[in-house]
Parts: C-alpha cells; sequence; structure tokens
C-alpha cells in the first residue's frame, strides 16, 4: 500500500519533468542554431514565390509554408495553390 | 475526448485582455487555460501572444515546434494571419497566435494590433491577449482594444500593489476609457497560487483582503497546485490535463466568465488527507 502510494505521488511528476527538459533542449537547439534568424521564413517564403512566379502565374498569397520542428528532424511543408485553369494573360 | 456542447455564441466577438502588472503570477497559464475552456465549450476562441521576444505561450500551449510566422510578421505584412494562426490539435476550435521571439516590443503598433483584433473578430468568438508583464508598450497594446479583463493577482502585497495599478490604466488607458460613449472595461480578478493553509495559519491575505483592497468583482480562486507546473511541463493547458482542483478551479472561471453563476469553492491541493498525513508526506 505505501509502495503504492509512492509510486502514484512521484513517477508522474518525474516523467513530465522529462518531457519538460527534452522539450526545451529541442526547442533551444533550434533557437541558437544559426540561419533561423527572424526574416528567415518570411524571405524564404518570398523566394519561392518569386521563383515560381518566373515560371507560371500564381497569387501572392498562395504559398502555404508549415514546419514540425523535431529532436531528430524537422520538416518544412510547402503548399503551393495555382489555378486549375491557366488564366488568359 | 473533449466535449463540445454548442453553446449560444456571444452577440459579437469579445476581446479579453490577461494582465497583471507583476510577472511570474501566472497570466500566461491562465490564458492558456481560459482560452481551452472557452474551446471547450464550444467557442471559437484564438489566445495571442503579447509578450514579444519573450515568446512562451507556444511553450505552454505545446506548439512550440510548430510556429513558423507570428504575430510580428502579420502586422508588418510578412504573412497573412492565416499562416501565423496554429490550430490546436486538441480542441479544433482553438487557435494559438504565436508572438515572435526576436523582435522587441517596439515592433508592435497600435493600428497593426487594431487591424489583426478586428480581422480575428469576423473568424472567432473569444480573442484572449495573453499580456507581458510590466505597464510599458507590449502590456498597453494588450490591454487597449479589450473589451474584459482579467487581473491576475497573487494574495501578495507587491502583486496586489500592480494589479491596481493595472486596474488604473484599464479605466484610462484604453480604447473604451477613451471613448465617452462606450462602456468602460469589465475588468474582474482572478486569484492565483491560493494556499488554504497559508491562509488558515494567517500567513498569507484571504480572498476578501484582497477583493476589499482591489474594488473588484471576483472571477475565481485558483489553488496552490502541482498539477500546473506538470502541465506546463508537458504543454498541456491545466484544462485539458487530468483533473485537478487547479482545472475544477478553472472551468469554474470559465463559467463565471461567459456569464453563468458558479458558486465560490476554495479548496487546497495540498491539504492532505488522512492517509497522506499518516504515510505519504516524506518528501
Amino acid at each position: 500500500m505505501f509502495g503504492f502510494s509512492l509510486r502514484s505521488r512521484r513517477k508522474p511528476a518525474k516523467q513530465s519533468a522529462e518531457t519538460a527538459r527534452d522539450r526545451l533542449q529541442i526547442l533551444l537547439a533550434h533557437e541558437r542554431s544559426t540561419g533561423s534568424g527572424p526574416d528567415c521564413l518570411p524571405e524564404l517564403q518570398r523566394d519561392i514565390l518569386a521563383a515560381i512566379k518566373r515560371h507560371m502565374k500564381i497569387d501572392n498569397d498562395a504559398v502555404d509554408i508549415r514546419m514540425d520542428r523535431g529532436d531528430e528532424l524537422s520538416s518544412l511543408e510547402i503548399n503551393i495553390e495555382f489555378p486549375a485553369a491557366e488564366p488568359s494573360r | 475526448m473533449t466535449s463540445q456542447m454548442k453553446q449560444e455564441p456571444p452577440v459579437e466577438s469579445k476581446v479579453i485582455v490577461i494582465t497583471s502588472g507583476k510577472g511570474g503570477v501566472g497570466k500566461t497559464t491562465s490564458a492558456a487555460a481560459i482560452s481551452a475552456g472557452l474551446a471547450q465549450r464550444g467557442y471559437r476562441t484564438v489566445v495571442i501572444d503579447f509578450d514579444v521576444g519573450l515568446r512562451n505561450l507556444d511553450m505552454i500551449m505545446g506548439c512550440e515546434r510548430r510556429v513558423v510566422f507570428d504575430f510580428i510578421n502579420v502586422i508588418q505584412g510578412d504573412a497573412r494571419l492565416k499562416q501565423a494562426l496554429i490550430k490546436d490539435k486538441r480542441l479544433e476550435n482553438l487557435s494559438i497566435l504565436p508572438t515572435s521571439q526576436t523582435r522587441d516590443k517596439d515592433a508592435l503598433t497600435k493600428e497593426g494590433v487594431e487591424k489583426v483584433l478586428n480581422e480575428l473578430r469576423e473568424d472567432f468568438d473569444y480573442i484572449i491577449c495573453d499580456s507581458p508583464a510590466g505597464i510599458e508598450r507590449g502590456a498597453q497594446l494588450a490591454m487597449y482594444f479589450a473589451d474584459e479583463a482579467v487581473v491576475v493577482t497573487n494574495p501578495e502585497v507587491s502583486s496586489v500593489r500592480d494589479s491596481d495599478r493595472v486596474l488604473g490604466l484599464l479605466s484610462s488607458k484604453t480604447a473604451r476609457a477613451e471613448k465617452a460613449d462606450a462602456e468602460p472595461i469589465k475588468a474582474q480578478a482572478l486569484l492565483t497560487r491560493y494556499d488554504n493553509q497559508r491562509i488558515t495559519s494567517g500567513e498569507m491575505m484571504t480572498v476578501e483582503d484582497v477583493l476589499e483592497i482591489l474594488a473588484v468583482p471576483l472571477l475565481g480562486v485558483i489553488p496552490e497546485s502541482s498539477a500546473i507546473l506538470r502541465a506546463s511541463n508537458t504543454g498541456t493547458p491545466v484544462v485539458l490535463d487530468e483533473p485537478s482542483n487547479a482545472s475544477v478551479a478553472y472551468e469554474d472561471a470559465v463559467s463565471r466568465l461567459i456569464g453563468e453563476q458558479v458558486e465560490m469553492r476554495m479548496e487546497s491541493d495540498r491539504r492532505p488527507g488522512l492517509f497522506q498525513r499518516l504515510f505519504g508526506r516524506t518528501a
């Protein structure tokens, strides 16, 4: 009974502290790394938009960027919407 | 999972600032819990981090890995609002608008904030503004366009004094204060880190003491609780984590915020039961 009470009181606390440490390590590693300055993503978005615009006609807000940072790999998801039929110029 | 009772939406969207003056009293924890609580009840809710340069709401909400664009990018025209809003993975009608970690408060402009809030008003029932500590630009802009305010206060002298100062600003330096025909901001106090044991022993001011000084209605009393740290460790708003006295207290506060009458319950998480008194307090 005593042992059970100790486990149920302590174990979740330890687990959540570990979660906290892991989350911070991943986040801070990303924040400290160079190359992700304040305007990195808006600039990337502008560059992608400009590159695509050289080849096809798309709206200025047709690019959608999503990010998911992980401990082993991060993913950058870029969705570009363009009209089904090429509008006449 | 969570109940999505369809409630009557508010007649028009409400902007609610969570503010305090003093730091570390529980603004972000409360902003996260209140917005998750509102979303749980079916309201379309967005929570905005106004603490430019010291972004933390994303961590408390558990979406820090998904931040691409932020509030400042939207104000400066580098991203659309829809791109910067992060949809919560637990509650579909909850969104988070993170702030910038690299800029400073000067990146916020009154016009920019107003434009973003007006755009959000079209899609959300509740817009929760998580204010930075202090009373400077970030805090002033977080409260400027508010319809209501939740003043987070600890039963402790410096916190109560700062809350009083913030209440003064709410009634003088805000859009509603400046417009002659507007109703003043409805401000309510949320007492956090409330410790029944220390109040019983006379170490800590009581709810009545604090309310008498501040002279505002009471939105709720949140007990000091280990559940708060656990929730922040895992990036879960307290009301979405395992039930605790703190989560129940936040749910009650949310009920009062939407106008329901709920009796005040004052329970401390730390009151030991007989079993704990006998065996469990070896820490």
